[in-house]
């Protein structure tokens, strides 16, 4: 009965606040787990139910931080990681695409392939570490292979399914109007696989920063990869999680414009 | 002179473990400005068919031609309509209309108020700048039949275009599809599993059985049903008689198959 005495302009207001409420609970709850996971890290140091050497404190990541940050030694390190990551990233990505379409592009090429990729894939990459040191030399260059190598094969078999899987009457509708292949790869394949490149892309942000990181921990002098096993070597473990920290806000904001891209490349106005 | 013409037709599918004879020793003829339906229950090959016409597939015997030359000579001459409307995504309905063009790489402005205007005449202009998902069913089947006669084509091949549509919708379409197809002297095949919709709309039907694909029956339409748009078709009387007779000869079919 109170419904119908309300106004449609009413209720649809009703409806807005309801969702404003749940969105700022949501917020509220996730401040409060954010809030409280440092809160009691710092008071179980301070009362030493955890062993301060090993697991430090907020309070003490909090001041190398400041410092790291006056000295200009955080932005050094991280400026250096965030390069070799994002170099790693596209690098890895962009040639697992172009192998993807050169699989699409010849059935023959890719089931002759077709084991080989396999094994590739479970191979476990940063396993050629060592080699790729060697053969690269200890620096920029083969930290970033590291961070594209991990990636490259995963994505060519995720988009090449992708690839695959569009819908042959996209391709019927093109070939009618007599288009060729790299033409139907360019209107309908390639386009109608962004949902599923956009995923592999979100995938692969964390996989570049596992090989960045491994790749630092092999030959780099300098990076927070580096910084994570000096700390460990000189028993710094504040230090050690000072670096991660870091790493964790930068592929925060290296997965939210991935979510951007994503918005921008699926044009869908339902989500 | 026979404008579209089909000799001996076969095609069978290939597998690991055998094959299938989809279509056997179709033949028929049509002429400029007609319009054909092929009818017959699913899996009778009749969009295999279609797709041999439209130079999609290469027919494992026999061979199309298009005003004499061989099909593959002439694949922009055909325009091809879908089940569904099959309108990209990412692509707003004007750039979806334009596809075709595009492709042919044809576009110039001409080409892009042609469509405009196409549009706008079946009632679309308010969605032009639109994307697919914001339409519904029939819209979008319209901006796909923008899409498809922009081109401009001699033959229209059309696959079941109305099933997926509301019956209101359908009704709707096939008036508006008709009267284009007059208008302009397209010459048309299409394939449809719906008795009432190959009447209402075509100047011959050819009733296909199943296993392998074969035209079993031809059926002209009288003349009085020809010359009406499909919703005033669907009234008259003759309809019925002819709606009932093919009825009573698919019905045989099916009695054939399931024995």
């Amino acid at each position: 009965m109170k419904q119908n005495q309300l106004s449609d302009d009413q209720l649809f207001k009703q409806y807005q606040k309801k969702i404003n409420i749940n969105r700022l609970k949501i917020i509220l709850w996730q401040f409060v787990i954010f809030i409280s996971f440092f809160g009691l890290w710092e008071l179980s140091s301070q009362l030493g139910w955890i062993d301060k050497l090993i697991f430090s404190s907020p309070s003490k990541i909090w001041m190398l931080f400041t410092e790291n940050l006056v000295d200009g030694s955080l932005w050094f390190h991280s400026r250096v990681t965030l390069f070799e990551t994002i170099a790693g990233f596209i690098l890895g990505t962009i040639s697992g695409i172009i192998l993807a379409a050169i699989l699409w592009w010849s059935d023959r090429l890719s089931k002759i392939l077709d084991p080989y990729l396999v094994v590739l894939n479970a191979l476990p990459k940063v396993a050629l570490g060592p080699i790729i040191i060697v053969a690269l030399g200890p620096g920029y260059l083969s930290i970033i292979m590291m961070g594209a190598i991990i990636s490259v094969i995963v994505t060519t078999l995720v988009v090449y399914s992708a690839f695959k899987e569009v819908d042959s009457n996209f391709t019927k509708v093109l070939k009618s109007f007599g288009a060729t292949k790299w033409q139907c790869f360019k209107e309908a394949i390639f386009p109608a696989s962004f949902p599923s490149m956009i995923s592999t892309f979100k995938v692969n942000v964390g996989l570049s920063w596992v090989g960045v990181i491994v790749g630092e921990f092999l030959v780099a002098g300098k990076g927070l990869g580096y910084l994570i096993v000096y700390g460990f070597q000189v028993f710094n473990f504040t230090l050690v999680l000072y670096s991660l920290l870091v790493i964790a806000f930068f592929a925060a904001i290296m997965y939210f414009l991935v979510e951007k891209l994503e918005k921008w490349l699926i044009k869908n106005p339902d989500n | 002179m026979s404008f579209l013409k089909l000799n001996q037709i076969s095609h069978q599918y290939l597998y690991k473990k055998g094959y299938t004879k989809a279509l056997k020793d179709i033949s028929f003829t049509a002429s400029e400005g007609s319009f054909i339906s092929l009818l017959g229950p699913s899996g009778c090959g009749k969009t295999t068919l279609l797709s041999i016409i439209a130079g999609l597939i290469e027919p494992t015997r026999g061979e199309v031609t298009l005003q004499d030359k061989p099909i593959s000579d002439s694949k922009s001459d055909i325009g091809y309509m879908l089940q569904q409307d099959y309108l990209f995504p990412w692509k707003t309905i004007l750039d979806n209309a334009l596809i075709g063009p595009q492709i042919q790489q044809k576009q110039k402005n001409a080409i892009k108020e042609k469509a405009i205007q196409m549009l706008e005449d079946l009632g679309l202009s308010d969605v032009i700048d639109s994307y697919p998902h914001s339409l519904s069913g029939g819209m979008r089947q319209r901006a796909a039949l923008v899409r498809t006669l922009i081109t401009d084509p001699n033959l229209l091949l059309l696959d079941e275009p109305f099933s997926a549509l509301d019956f209101q919708s359908k009704l709707k379409l096939e008036d508006l599809v008709s009267n284009l197809l007059h208008q302009y002297n397209k010459t048309s095949v299409l394939v449809t599993h719906d008795i009432g919709e190959a009447i209402a709309m075509s100047d011959r039907i050819y009733l296909m059985k199943a296993d392998p694909g074969e035209i079993q029956k031809v059926f002209e339409i009288p003349i009085e049903l020809r010359n009406l748009p499909p919703f005033q078709a669907r009234k008259h009387l003759k309809y019925q008689q002819l709606f009932d007779r093919v009825w009573e000869e698919l019905n045989k079919l099916e009695a054939k198959s399931i024995v």
